[in-house]
C-alpha cells in the first residue's frame, strides 16, 4: 500500500525539465528527426510497434525519442496513446500467402517453390563493427534481380497432405477473443495466446524459447518458414456496405515445424507453431513460434513439465508494460509501508531475542 | 462482406479505387487530383477521424483468425452539393488524404466523372504502387539463393 505524499512539485517539475535537456543532449549536435528514427533505426521502430501492439512507424519512431531510446519507456507511450483513441472496427484476417516477399526462408525445404530469398538480412555477416558507418559514407543502391514478382505460397500450403505434418486447423470464423477488451481467464485459448504473445517482450519470449531448445519441454523445432513483407489489411466498412483495402502492414511470419512422438490425443507426425509479428522482427517472431508451439502442450496431450509450457506463467509475465509497471512501482513512496513492517519486524526480533537468551528478559519482565 | 467475394462491377469499381486511394503515395494523389483542376463544394459528414483498426491474422497462416495487434487509422465521410455521399478509411493518420480519398468516392459515384477520375488519379497512382513494388520485387529477387549440389566424383 502507498499513501499520498504531497510536497517534491517544484523538484519533480525541474526533474521533468531536466530531463528533456538531457534529452536533448549536446545543442551543438543536430536534433534527430523522426524521418531519421523511422529510415535508419528501423528495426528499433518495428519492436515498438510489435510490443506496443500498435502500427505506427511515425508514432513509434517518436516514441523512440521522446524515450531517450529506451524501449520498454518507448512501447508504453505507445501503449498509453493507443488507449485515446476510439476502435474503428477489425480487419479481415490477412492473408500471408498473398505477402509481397522482402524474404523468405526454409530450413527444411532447399528448392520450395518461389525460391529462397535472403533480402536485408544480418545473417552471414560477419560481426565486425565497420569503422566507415561511423562517417557518411556513400552506400551503393541495391542489387537487381530477375524474376516474378515475389509472391510464394506458405510452406504449409504447399506440403503434401500425407499428414506427416498437421494442418492450419479449422478455418473457423467464430469471434477471436480480444485481450484488450476482456479480462484473461486460464486455462486459455490459443488465439488469445498469440494474442499475447505477439505483444509480448521479446527478451522474455526469446529466453523462453531457448530453454525449449535447451532441452525444458524440448521440441525439436526446425524453421519451417519465414517471411518478411507487407500484406493487405482489408476491412468490412458498413457505411459502405463492403470491404475495402485500407492500406499495408509489414509483417514477419514464421512457421515452426516440431517432431511429435504422439500421444494419447495424436498420432506421431511433424506438429507446428506459429509467430506473426509487425514489422521486420524475425528472432521475436521465431521466439513466438517457440512459445506458441511449447504452450500447445494440453491440446496435444503433453506433459506439461516446464516453465514455457505453462500458458498462465508465460502469458502473464510476458507483457513488458504490465511487468516494468509492478516492478518499477516499487520506486513509489512507500513509507507507509515501511515504517510499518519495521515496527514488525522490531517486535518480532525482540521476540527472537528474548527467546535465545530467556534469562535477562525473565528478570525484566519481573522488574 | 469480404474482399474476395463477388460483387457487381460498379461495387467492385469503387472498391479498387478506394484500395489505390489507400495505397497511394499522399503526395501524389495531391498532385494528380491538384492537375484535374475541380474544386467541388462538399462538406463533412464525419471526420476525418484518426482512430484504430484491430489487425487479424491466422494460426497457422490460415486457420483460425486471432487478434494480432492495432493500427492507427483515420476515415472520413463527406456530403456533396447534390446530396452524394463519399467514404473513406486509409491506414495511419493523414486527415487530409482520407478527406480527399471520401472526395473522389463521392465524385466517382457519376460515371462520367469516374472515368475522369480513374484516368487522372487513379491509374497514376496504381502505376506508382505497381512501380514500387516491382522495384522492391526485383531487390529481393537478386537475394535469391541458387543452390547447387556438390557432386562427389572420383574422376
Amino acid at each position: 500500500m502507498y499513501v499520498a505524499v504531497k510536497g517534491g512539485e517544484k523538484a519533480i517539475r525541474n526533474a521533468h525539465r531536466l530531463l528533456a535537456d538531457r534529452r536533448r543532449g549536446d545543442r551543438s549536435v543536430p536534433a534527430l528527426t523522426l524521418a531519421q528514427i523511422a529510415g535508419q533505426l528501423a528495426l528499433a521502430v518495428d519492436r515498438v510497434m510489435s510490443e506496443g501492439a500498435l502500427y505506427d512507424r511515425d508514432l513509434a519512431a517518436l516514441a523512440i525519442k521522446q524515450a531517450r531510446g529506451d524501449m520498454i519507456e518507448a512501447i508504453f507511450l505507445v501503449r498509453a496513446y493507443r488507449t485515446t483513441l476510439p476502435r474503428f472496427g477489425y480487419s479481415e484476417p490477412v492473408d500471408t500467402g498473398a505477402m509481397h516477399i522482402e524474404r523468405r526462408i526454409s530450413a527444411t525445404y532447399k528448392d520450395l517453390p518461389g525460391g529462397q530469398m535472403l533480402g536485408p538480412t544480418f545473417d552471414y555477416t560477419h560481426r565486425l563493427l565497420d569503422p566507415e558507418l561511423a562517417g557518411d559514407a556513400e552506400v551503393p543502391g541495391a542489387g537487381r534481380g530477375e524474376g516474378e514478382p515475389a509472391r510464394a505460397m506458405r510452406v504449409s500450403d504447399i506440403l503434401a497432405e500425407d499428414g506427416m505434418i498437421e494442418g492450419d486447423g479449422d478455418a473457423a470464423t467464430e469471434t477471436p477473443g480480444d485481450i484488450t477488451r476482456e479480462p484473461m481467464e486460464f486455462p486459455m485459448e490459443r488465439d488469445t495466446r498469440l494474442q499475447s504473445l505477439s505483444r509480448g517482450d521479446e527478451g522474455f519470449l526469446l529466453a523462453l524459447a531457448y530453454s525449449t531448445q535447451r532441452g525444458y519441454a524440448r521440441s525439436h523445432p526446425f524453421a519451417g518458414e519465414i517471411r518478411i513483407g507487407e500484406v493487405e489489411v482489408a476491412v468490412d466498412m458498413p457505411e459502405l456496405g463492403f470491404a475495402v483495402t485500407v492500406g499495408r502492414v509489414q509483417l514477419t511470419e514464421c512457421q515452426m515445424i516440431n517432431q511429435f512422438k504422439g500421444s494419447s490425443k495424436a498420432p506421431p507426425q511433424f506438429t507446428r507453431g506459429y509467430g506473426l509479428v509487425f514489422g521486420q522482427s524475425e528472432r521475436k517472431a521465431m521466439a513466438m513460434a517457440l512459445c506458441d508451439r511449447a504452450m500447445r502442450a494440453r491440446e496435444l496431450g503433453e506433459d506439461i513439465v516446464a516453465p514455457a509450457q505453462d500458458e498462465e506463467f508465460v502469458v502473464s509475465h510476458c507483457d513488458n508494460v504490465q511487468a516494468s509497471g509492478f516492478v518499477e512501482h516499487l520506486k513509489l513512496p512507500h513509507y507507509v509501508d515501511f515504517q510499518a513492517e519495521l515496527e514488525l519486524v522490531r517486535t518480532t526480533r525482540a521476540e527472537h531475542e528474548s527467546r535465545r537468551d530467556p534469562g535477562p528478559a525473565v528478570a525484566e519482565a519481573a522488574e | 462482406m469480404s474482399v474476395s467475394e463477388p460483387v457487381d462491377d460498379r461495387t467492385q469499381a469503387r472498391r479498387h479505387r478506394l484500395s489505390v486511394l489507400a495505397q497511394g503515395d499522399a503526395a501524389l494523389l495531391a498532385e494528380c487530383w491538384n492537375g484535374l483542376g475541380i474544386d467541388p463544394e462538399c462538406e463533412l459528414v464525419r471526420g476525418p477521424e484518426i482512430g484504430l483498426v484491430a489487425l487479424r491474422g491466422r494460426m497457422g497462416g490460415g486457420g483460425a483468425p486471432f487478434n494480432l495487434g492495432e493500427a492507427t487509422a483515420t476515415r472520413a465521410s463527406v456530403r456533396l452539393a447534390d446530396g452524394t455521399t463519399g467514404h473513406a478509411m486509409v491506414l495511419g493518420r493523414d486527415k487530409a488524404k482520407v478527406k480527399l480519398a471520401a472526395v473522389i468516392d463521392a465524385l466517382a459515384q457519376d460515371e462520367a466523372m469516374a472515368a475522369r477520375l480513374d484516368e487522372a488519379v487513379i491509374a497514376p497512382l496504381q502505376a506508382a504502387i505497381a512501380a514500387r513494388d516491382a522495384d522492391r520485387a526485383a531487390e529481393t529477387a537478386a537475394t535469391k539463393v541458387d543452390f547447387f549440389t556438390m557432386v562427389r566424383g572420383d574422376d
